[in-house]
């Protein structure tokens, strides 16, 4: 008791001018309206992250699984079987069981986590904080958006209990494979679910996406010129121009997929002869599904990755006390970025038969992309060059970040240059890339802005040595685990096998497998404590005693520390600077709110 | 009892990091914030340099360990095209890897919170800026050059004398078929497919083309000599993937696929020069096609001329295996007017 004490003597300042009980006009704070039907963003943004966290263990806990098998193959965990029931026979995973396990951590995590959980957390909490807004252009949308996502949560965790299982055809559900049910246990009931669910999360991703847009041209406060906002906030701006412009044409291609699964269509079916008997389909193209599938998927990795990129260049300035180094450039480079993204789609497809001709367009645009992200990595290292950096967990989260999105990074130019690519496609080399550069960087930088931020959702700290301990754990682990396995993928060993023992060319990689099952169970257990952090905090940790815990210059941290629906108790504040004003005229920070000196310098 | 016993361990190992974080904290609150970060930056700045350090060591070693477990030199004479690209992009990413995370760790570490520094304003540059967009872009130049380069070679049309075989994948293995003496595939039609009288690929019996085709259940092939794949699938799309010979492509439903490459080695060769008497040219599916997926393996044999006409000498047709027992092939399926014609794909 003492102890809680000692941790909680320091004066709380700035409490009351702010308590949401003094807002009349917001006086309807029921629980239902606080809680669950909220109309404030922040609230949004905390249902968002929550949700997204209680699908991050889902799904990482089915990677356990699934490596459990790809590790120890013929290993029996009797334990599994009380979990998984006849999935697991015996205490064996199945394979149809291996398989749903690996579609269902690539779908929750891709969408449900990395879309949902971290741009929807974020583009939440802060557009309308750091633009200097009292909500969102439009809250009852925002309120939609999260709960179109939650439906589609319902529908895909229903989809787990069915008896023929959930979706199995991996997250990217190619057809014929997912349009047949005749062709995999996962693809009867499962895939009408995934489609339902996945419809339900394109409509959420829609309202949000448009609410943030409008939100960021239109509301910005007096003052905030869009060239004088953070770079989160153009970040967010351009992964909601991604969502906008994609996922419509996802859904399309899920239409077609369900009619052909249903309504006796040939959208991308022909010359089938399965379970005995040729189908009449004729005349449909397979890869159709994937040019539909991948002008999405291609953007969406751009979604998950640039509001990371913004986030860990904000924490990195603050951190090391130094202006964003080449702001106008980090813009152009997300620009560019998000062009390019539409542009690249086919190179998914190398192998697929595309026209060659074709695929030579797609092997150019794609290494260019690397010309904006060498140009990102570059900025990042020089703003932390010559700085002074305060290593909190989000800082070293965020030199993770560069550090990862770099090792990543790079293997894309391998994979993005067809002829490598013929070799690598679809091996684990593909694996290891995607997974540091989109997994483990997308969740660098999430936790970069969950340990940054977290004073502003919830007015208090979360443990640090725990966060150092969660760092290190997961730098390392990541790194055990992924770089190794570009060389099975070298090797040729190829993704999605539930057992590589019968292969003379794979074999010799059962040792490396253990090892990398035996890491990852480690990292796993480390996100927990993460987890278990987070949710401690929220109640016990230390208390936030000041408005502006890290000495920051934008707008957010003028808000009081519970701050109400509205944001600011009086007037808006008005901006008159970038956000970028660290270490300058001898100023540790110069806020966005104070005017230009006589004198002074102008950005 | 003994998971029950490992959750408690678990359990029991997350208390103590909790407490020894939670104290931390207190620690933290009695000396005073300052001194606390000081001695954080200390630590995590240490931590830093020291990840580096042993992370660099430890891709030295990574390497070391398993660079001979990969599959060593192509089997294929357009591999090592592919081979060489590699290499070209495995050093020049390889070098901007090294550079780049040197540079941030270091860095980090030595521009870490002290005492009296003052951090640089330094917002932008725009000569830096311009270096590093054209260095970058000048070095993929070079890759999309020599990678355009050869995926123009490996795309292009199979020699005229190549061998053709036709690949079929079904889940969950594969169906290969040779076009016999006359050097062409018959017609064949998925809607004719009954695997019961033995006619897996829906061959069309009334083609006289189709009546020396033969299916064995191994690819033969000779080395030095060119070999066209033609790759097709009866169910989900399946992948041929070739991992010796660095080759790769989609067998997809309905939309015929094609690949080629000359063997460099016969199988035997490549059992002395890897020292595994095991060694075997596999045929991996490399696309998600179900729960067999993992299973779905071919052989390939690479041989001398001599060995596989000796072998093709052996081949039953799959006409004779068929209708051994009938007279004449007149129960044979009818043709269908709008059959595909996969086989005599000549060009």
């Amino acid at each position: 008791m003492s102890n809680e004490a000692t941790l909680h003597s320091q004066q709380e300042v700035m409490h009351g001018a702010h308590d949401h009980h003094d807002h009349e006009h917001h006086h309807e704070d029921s629980f239902i309206s606080k809680y669950v039907f909220s109309m404030d963003h922040k609230m949004i943004a905390k249902q968002f992250l929550i949700t997204g966290i209680v699908w991050a263990i889902i799904g990482a806990f089915f990677s356990v699984l699934f490596r459990l098998q790809l590790g120890f193959p013929d290993a029996t965990f009797p334990w599994l079987e009380s979990i998984l029931g006849h999935w697991a026979k015996g205490g064996r995973i199945t394979a149809e069981a291996y398989y749903a396990l690996v579609t269902m951590h690539g779908t929750i995590l891709v969408f449900f986590v990395l879309t949902a959980g971290l741009s929807g957390t974020f583009s939440n909490l802060l557009i309308p904080l750091q633009v200097g807004a009292r909500d969102m252009a439009s809250p009852f949308m925002n309120c939609l958006s999260y709960w179109f996502f939650f439906l589609a949560s319902l529908v895909m965790m229903a989809s787990l209990f069915v008896q023929t299982g959930p979706a199995s055809g991996g997250w990217t559900m190619y057809p014929p494979l997912s349009a047949l049910g005749d062709a995999s246990i996962g693809s009867k009931i499962g895939v009408d679910l995934w489609l339902t669910s996945m419809a339900l999360f394109v409509v959420s991703q829609l309202l949000g996406g448009l609410n943030y847009i409008s939100t960021i041209l239109n509301m910005r406060t007096k003052g905030m010129a869009m060239t004088k906002m953070p770079l989160t906030i153009w970040s967010f701006f351009f992964t909601a121009i991604l969502g906008v412009l994609s996922f419509p044409v996802l859904l399309s291609g899920f239409i077609l997929l369900l009619m052909d699964r249903h309504a006796g269509t040939s959208f991308y079916l022909s010359d089938i002869f399965i379970a005995g008997k040729a189908l009449a389909n004729e005349g449909g193209s397979a890869i159709l599904y994937q040019h539909l599938f991948w002008f999405l998927g291609h953007p969406e990795v751009y979604i998950i990755i640039l509001p990371a990129m913004g986030m860990v260049s904000e924490v990195l300035a603050v951190s090391s006390r130094k202006p964003i180094f080449g702001y106008l450039a980090m813009i152009g480079s997300l620009f560019a970025i998000c062009i390019l993204a539409f542009l690249v789609w086919a190179h998914h497809m190398f192998v697929t038969g595309l026209n060659p001709f074709l695929g030579a367009f797609f092997v150019l645009l794609t290494l260019l992309i690397a010309v904006p992200s060498a140009i990102k990595v570059f900025n990042w290292i020089t703003t932390i060059w010559k700085g002074n950096i305060n290593f909190t967990p989000a800082s070293l989260f965020s030199i993770g970040f560069v550090s990862t999105f770099i090792s990543g990074g790079l293997t894309g130019i391998w994979l993005g240059n067809s002829s490598i690519d013929i070799h690598l496609h679809d091996t684990m080399f593909v694996i290891a890339h995607f997974h540091i550069v989109m997994g483990v960087s997308a969740f660098f930088g999430m936790f970069a802005g969950i340990y940054h931020w977290f004073p502003k959702l919830y007015g208090r700290f979360m443990n640090s040595t725990i966060g150092y301990i969660h760092f290190w754990v997961t730098m390392v682990g990541a790194y055990l685990i992924f770089w190794p396995m570009h060389y099975e993928g070298m090797a040729g060993m190829p993704r999605r096998y539930y057992d590589v023992s019968n292969w003379a060319s794979f074999k010799q990689f059962g040792g490396l497998n253990e090892f990398i099952t035996i890491v990852v169970i480690l990292v796993f257990a480390v996100q927990l404590l993460f987890v278990f952090n987070f949710f401690y905090s929220i109640f016990k940790g230390r208390k936030m005693t000041t408005l502006n815990p890290w000495n920051a210059t934008s707008l957010e941290w003028t808000t009081p520390i519970h701050a109400g629906h509205g944001n600011w108790p009086g007037e808006i504040p008005e901006v008159y600077r970038w956000a970028y004003d660290y270490s300058k005229d001898g100023r540790d920070f110069i806020p966005q709110t104070e005017p230009i000196g006589p004198n002074e310098e102008v950005h | 009892m003994s998971g029950f016993l490992a959750v408690l361990v678990v359990v029991l190992i997350f208390i103590v990091i909790f407490q020894i974080a939670k104290a931390s904290e207190y620690v933290s609150i009695l000396k005073g914030e300052k001194k606390a970060r000081e001695q954080s930056n200390r630590i995590n700045g240490f931590l830093l340099i020291a990840f580096l350090v042993l992370g660099l060591i430890g891709v030295y070693y990574c390497n070391d360990l398993l660079k001979g477990k990969i599959l060593g030199e192509s089997a294929s004479v357009q591999g090592e095209g592919v081979d060489t690209l590699i290499y070209v992009t495995l050093a020049i990413t390889g070098i901007v890897f090294v550079i780049t995370q040197i540079l941030l760790f270091w860095f980090a570490f030595k521009y870490q919170e002290k005492e009296g520094r003052k951090a640089f304003y330094f917002p932008h540059n725009n000569k830096l800026e311009v270096i590093w967009t054209v260095i970058p872009a000048i070095a993929l130049t070079v890759l999309v050059a020599f990678g355009l380069k050869h995926w123009f070679q490996l795309t292009s049309d199979a020699p005229k004398d190549a061998q053709v075989v036709e690949v079929t994948g079904k889940q969950f293995n594969w169906i290969f078929r040779y076009p016999g003496k006359d050097g062409q595939l018959g017609r064949r039609d998925f809607k004719a497919i009954d695997p019961g009288a033995g006619n897996e690929l829906g061959m069309d019996w009334n083609d006289p083309l189709n009546k020396d085709d033969f299916m064995p259940t191994e690819v033969h092939l000779v080395v030095g000599k060119p070999v066209k794949f033609i790759i097709g699938s009866r169910d989900v799309i399946h992948d041929v993937g070739l991992p010796h010979f660095r080759m790769k492509m989609d067998a997809v439903p309905g939309i015929p696929t094609t690949l080629w490459f000359t063997p460099k080695y016969t199988t035997k060769q490549m059992k002395e020069k890897t020292g595994n008497p095991d060694f075997t040219y596999e045929i991996s599916c490399d696309q998600m096609c179900g729960s067999g997926h993992y299973s779905m393996r071919g052989v390939i044999v690479v041989e001398t001329q001599e060995e596989f006409d000796a072998w093709a000498a052996k081949q039953k047709s799959t006409y004779s295996l068929t209708h051994a027992d009938t007279a004449a092939p007149a129960g044979a399926p009818k043709a269908d007017s709008t059959q595909k014609v996969v086989a005599a794909v000549t060009k």
